[in-house]
């Protein structure tokens, strides 16, 4: 009973929900809610209507198709987790979901409602800059995808538009990448004040951090760093220093600039040495 | 009859109707008509209230009254007293809505009444108050200084008190003469209590007969009805009923009387209307009482052979914005008389400055007093052990009070009165295997693994007493207990209590010792507690006094309802009194074990009264009122190993174990819960909690994303045994444990990580130990082993 008052609707698909976007000006969609609660609450957001796509079936649910995984962006944590496609194929989402929240936030919690709502501490994002994932989302002119690398564009923004629906993740699919996600929780929060993906793969790393900055971002010194060689463990630690400026970075009561920095070569270092199985 | 059940782990009978969600909490209870409160805080740390306008709130629908702090004041309703008062103490007058300045954020500076929490809640954004902001300060000793900005006009130096304690002289020549002395400049960080359940109050006032009802998250009621009753609201005390219903957590914070109580009653009145408050999370954060906030020197001396030959202690004490009920006794008596701990020091003195500041008030908060005393004590033996290149444990044993010196005069006012720390410590250091862990310590240094022992021993002086006593040192409240025990036609037996049970599972644990009592089924006894109009008075649970003073004055009472027992079953049985034994749940005719009358039969007849003895009072009850002769001291040793990650400055604890001595355990199930909590809670001030003010008195820290309760991740499974050293003064020998586990272990984790730290030549670190500041302290030196490689 603490939020200001709303209208509450369910939209039973896609196409559904974009009306219903259409119809209610200011209105939010509504999947795990474990964002959006808790800033109704605190009142930091009163929008006017919430739309609820988090059971929409078509937005729901992994599966392989051809070289790609589709991830439906209702899927829980939970469902991605425990998912045998991804922890096939894709192993850094479960390790990675599995670090986010707690039983609760993860039984809710969704993957597109993660990305859409792009909190600079939050897990997902950079597993998908890793990735090299694409988002597609789908409004009133119709669908189209979006790179994660000019997905996130800021603190809490993305290249979505007003009234488009974040619908699918699309993961391709690397036979024999070794993959891995170092976290540096929060203590009170749990979210990342660093996070660390890389997705290594013949010769080349790809790398991302999330909780560093404003939002999610490739780790290009130190794909660049290992570009061509062997993740020995002398590599990955000549690799990991100094892999951001400390002045960009994010701040506050648990992490300085300074610390943040360090943190990031690591829980790059960590994640590497994990995904050499060093 | 059954086996003793005192010292069976017997599982609470509390917690079905807790972990089924049917327990009764104060939010849970709806009367009819009732409306509610939604509170006007000041964002403010310090701001001039040049006006306010309730216009607009007060005419949303549904809106019934805004009440500010001016229509009170012009009501008669006073200020909010403390119950602890020191010479020369400063008390201004807190009251309940603050009219003149707002003197920290979350100040109440008017309150909305409205059909709904949605509607006050709503409404209360509407009251246009009208702040003028004004410097504030935040931390003590910035309060000290000339010229800060004064929290309360009439107090322009911002001193509450000063107070002190010891032989200032002696001391000082103890240092002049010292063979070593070390000295540490420490904070012992402000914590945000953070009880599960967030305060509530709701209140009822029924005109016909000018009585009020208030049910409120206390664990004091009657304290509650008297503060109430007889210096804020002048309601007769007879008028005025307080009930404590289910209370989820306390640890101090819910012992004070609150503003909203006394908004609430006054608004059931004015309205004629029950009335319910609430606490949203965030303004838990902000208006429970906070615990600890002390910036302190402390030093110690030591002669040529290693023992301890003085502490000084200069401590300044943050009281927050207002005096709340027991903060005065808090870094006092609590405090500055516990510095002996387990040592012989023949001389300690003690110093407290006590100023406000714009921050939320401080108070009692689970050990109060005494995990400061603790804190500050066993770094000092640490830092001092290390300075003399002894090991931490053989300079402890080298000053520990031998067992044949109690009971023990310390130059600080407590008498000891029994304890046996050297056999507590032997048992602790044999089930961790001490000298294994300094092995494996030794061995992670050389592989550049960085784990840290810390070992502490400790005592507590819990259930404050006798009444006398803490008068002449300033309480304002007696620190005796009384109890009812009320045998019924049926044999049921309830018990009236004027503690209070808020977790600590006295329902189950004081049946126990009830049962055993009167050699009756436990699932025939009940524990009423919580009920200004049920019980006969009592001053509630905190300061972990449930037991050794709730529950010694239920003992006594019952043993009244044996005696008469004893009488009617002698005239039944046509025996003497004095030949009737009561053995295996009868009472019988020594030696002729077929002449017997059961509890039941007693029972029955005391209430019949046909077949009675002439000169006997009918009715089976008797009341005790017991005023204990001394403190209790439980002690023991707690020994935390932790490990640091170098990279990144992180604390793992790898081990926790502790022995405690609070004389025998009723309920070890209990008591270990008890333990394991107070543990994470005094582990969580090592290493996680802090309530950070900024420059301008706003708290930085004041929500579950950024303060840091400890979790279950962050904890181990603790190991956990006993010795028993009776207390000599009451009928069980009992002493406390409520508190013992957060006494202890803040100091244990604490020396655990310096310990760590130490091949880095890293001395002291204020806590918490988050895993920047100990990443900047590490990269501030340089580790001694990567130095000679
Ligand atoms: C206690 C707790 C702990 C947490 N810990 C972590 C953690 O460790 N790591 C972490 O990463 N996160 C954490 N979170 C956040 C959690 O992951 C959120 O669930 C997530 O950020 C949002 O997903 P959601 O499905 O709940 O979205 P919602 O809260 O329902 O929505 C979030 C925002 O995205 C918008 N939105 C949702 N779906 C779509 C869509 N399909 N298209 C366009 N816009 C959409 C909504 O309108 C809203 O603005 C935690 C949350 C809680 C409550």
């Amino acid at each position: 009973m603490y939020t200001a008052e709303f209208t509450y609707k369910k939209a039973g698909s896609i196409s559904e929900a974009i009306s219903l976007l259409q119809q209610h000006p200011d209105a939010k969609l509504l999947a795990g809610g474990h964002s959006l609660i808790p800033t109704m609450k605190l009142r930091l957001a009163s929008p006017p209507a919430l739309i609820d796509i988090s059971k929409v079936a078509e937005l729901r649910g992994v599966r392989l198709e051809g070289d790609h995984l589709v991830i439906g962006a209702m899927t829980t944590y939970h469902e991605l987790e425990t998912s045998d496609l991804l922890k096939q194929h894709c192993p850094i989402i479960p390790q990675a979901v599995h670090l986010i929240g707690d039983p609760m936030v993860r039984a809710k919690g969704t993957i597109g409602g993660s990305l859409a709502h792009a909190d600079p501490a939050a897990d997902l994002p950079a597993s998908m800059l890793a990735l090299d994932a694409k988002i597609k989302v789908q409004g009133p002119g119709g669908a189209r995808v979006i790179a994660a690398d000019n997905f996130f564009t800021g603190m809490f923004s993305t290249a979505m538009q007003e009234g488009e629906i974040l619908t699918e993740v699309h993961v391709p699919v690397r036979a024999g990448a070794r993959m891995a996600y170092a976290k540096f929780p929060h203590p009170a929060s749990r979210y990342a004040v660093v996070g660390v993906a890389v997705v290594a793969d013949g010769g080349s790393v790809r790398a991302a951090v999330t909780g560093a900055g404003e939002h999610a971002m490739r780790l290009s010194k130190l794909e660049q760093a290992l570009a061509g060689k062997p993740l020995t463990a002398e590599n990955i630690t000549a690799a990991c220093q100094g892999l951001l400026p400390p002045d960009h970075l994010n701040h506050d009561l648990v992490a300085s600039k300074e610390y943040r920095a360090h943190l990031v070569d690591v829980m790059a270092r960590r994640a590497l040495m994990q995904a050499a199985g060093l | 009859m059954a086996d003793k059940l005192f010292g069976k782990a017997m599982k609470r009978v509390e917690d079905p109707r807790f972990i089924t969600g049917t327990g009764n909490y104060t939010d849970d209870m709806t009367l009819p008509g009732m409306v509610h409160a939604a509170m006007v805080r000041s964002p403010y740390a310090h701001a001039r209230i040049k006006k306010i306008d309730v216009s607009k709130a007060r005419s949303y629908p549904g809106v019934l009254a805004v009440i500010t702090g001016q229509e009170m004041k012009d009501a008669g309703i006073n200020g909010i007293p403390t119950g602890w008062l020191h010479p020369g103490i400063k008390t201004p007058p807190h009251y309940a809505i603050t009219f003149d300045k707002a003197r920290h954020v979350g100040d109440i500076v008017a309150a909305v009444i409205a059909e709904t929490r949605q509607i006050a809640e709503d409404a209360a954004e509407l009251v246009e108050v009208d702040y003028e902001p004004l410097p504030a300060v935040a931390l003590g000793s910035d309060a000290l200084k000339p010229g800060a900005p004064a929290v309360h006009d009439d107090v322009p130096d911002n001193v509450c008190f000063t107070w002190s304690i010891g032989d200032k002289a002696a001391v000082d020549a103890a240092f002049a003469s010292a063979h070593k002395t070390v000295k540490l400049n420490l904070r012992n960080n402000r914590l945000v209590p953070n009880a599960m359940e967030p305060r509530a109050s709701l209140a009822q006032y029924l005109k016909a007969s000018d009585e009020y009802t208030l049910w409120t998250t206390s664990q004091n009621p009657h304290i509650h009805r008297l503060l109430i009753a007889a210096f804020i609201m002048g309601i007769p005390e007879h008028k005025l009923r307080v009930i404590a219903p289910d209370v989820g957590g306390g640890f101090g914070s819910k012992i004070y009387q609150y503003p909203e109580e006394i908004i609430v009653l006054y608004a059931a009145k004015k309205l004629n209307r029950p009335v319910k408050w609430t606490a949203r999370r965030s303004e838990s954060f902000v208006t429970d009482s906070h615990g600890r906030d002390h910036e302190t020197v402390a030093e110690m001396a030591v002669d040529q052979s290693g023992k301890i030959t003085a502490v000084r202690v200069d401590t300044i004490a943050n009281m927050g914005a207002y005096l709340t009920t027991f903060a005065p006794a808090v870094p006092t008596y609590l405090y500055g008389c516990l510095l002996a701990g387990t040592y012989t020091t023949p001389h300690i003195y003690c110093h407290v400055t006590a100023p406000f500041t714009h921050t939320t008030p401080v108070d009692a908060y689970r050990g109060a007093g005494r995990p400061e005393a603790t804190y500050l004590l066993e770094r000092l033996v640490d830092v001092m052990a290390h300075e003399l290149g002894m090991d931490p444990v053989e300079f402890r044993r080298k000053n520990l009070i031998p067992p044949d010196a109690f009971p023990y005069q310390t130059p600080v006012a407590l008498q000891y009165d029994s304890g046996n720390y050297e056999a507590n410590l032997d048992k602790a250091l044999e089930l961790v295997n001490y000298k294994a862990l300094r092995q494996q310590q030794e061995e992670w240094r050389k592989q550049g693994r960085y784990m840290g022992i810390g070992v502490i021993t400790f005592i507590e002086a819990c259930g404050l007493a006798p009444s006398a006593l803490v008068g002449s040192l300033g309480a304002q409240a007696g620190q005796w207990e009384s109890a009812l025990v009320r045998v019924m036609p049926t044999g049921k037996v309830e018990v009236f209590t004027g503690t209070h049970s808020h977790g600590q599972g006295h329902e189950t644990a004081f049946a126990q010792v009830v049962a055993d009592e009167l050699q009756i089924p436990v699932e025939d006894v009940v524990l009423v507690h919580g009920d200004t109009g049920r019980m006969p008075y009592g001053w509630g649970s905190y300061g972990s006094r449930s037991a050794p003073t709730g529950l010694s004055a239920i003992v006594l009472a019952t043993r009244k309802i044996i005696d008469k027992a004893k009488k009617i079953a002698a005239h039944l049985l046509e025996a003497s009194p004095d030949d009737i034994v009561h053995e295996d749940g009868k009472f019988m005719v020594k030696g002729v074990p077929d002449k017997a009358k059961t509890f039941f039969d007693i029972a029955l007849m005391a209430h019949l009264a046909h077949n009675y003895p002439a000169d006997l009072e009918p009715g089976l009850e008797a009341t005790h009122f017991y005023d204990p002769k001394n403190f209790v001291f439980p002690f023991g040793t707690h020994i935390a190993v932790v490990e640091v990650d170098p990279d990144t400055g992180k604390v793992k604890l790898l081990r926790y174990l502790s022995v405690d001595d609070c004389g025998p355990v009723i309920n070890p199930l209990i008591a270990d819960g008890q333990v394991h909590g107070g543990v994470a809670q005094g582990l969580g001030q090592a290493l996680l909690e802090e309530a950070v003010y900024d420059k301008e008195g706003q708290i930085l820290s004041g929500n579950f994303l950024e303060y840091t309760l400890p979790r279950a991740d962050d904890m181990v499974q603790i190991e956990h045994d006993h010795t028993v050293t009776p207390c000599p003064h009451n009928p069980l020998g009992i002493k406390g444990i409520g508190e013992a586990g957060t006494i202890a272990s803040t100091a244990a984790v604490a020396n655990a990580v310096m310990d760590a730290l130490r091949p880095f030549g890293i001395v002291h670190l204020d806590m918490p130990y988050t895993p920047e500041k100990v990443w900047r302290a590490i990269q501030a030196t340089k580790p001694l082993s990567q130095a000679a490689d």
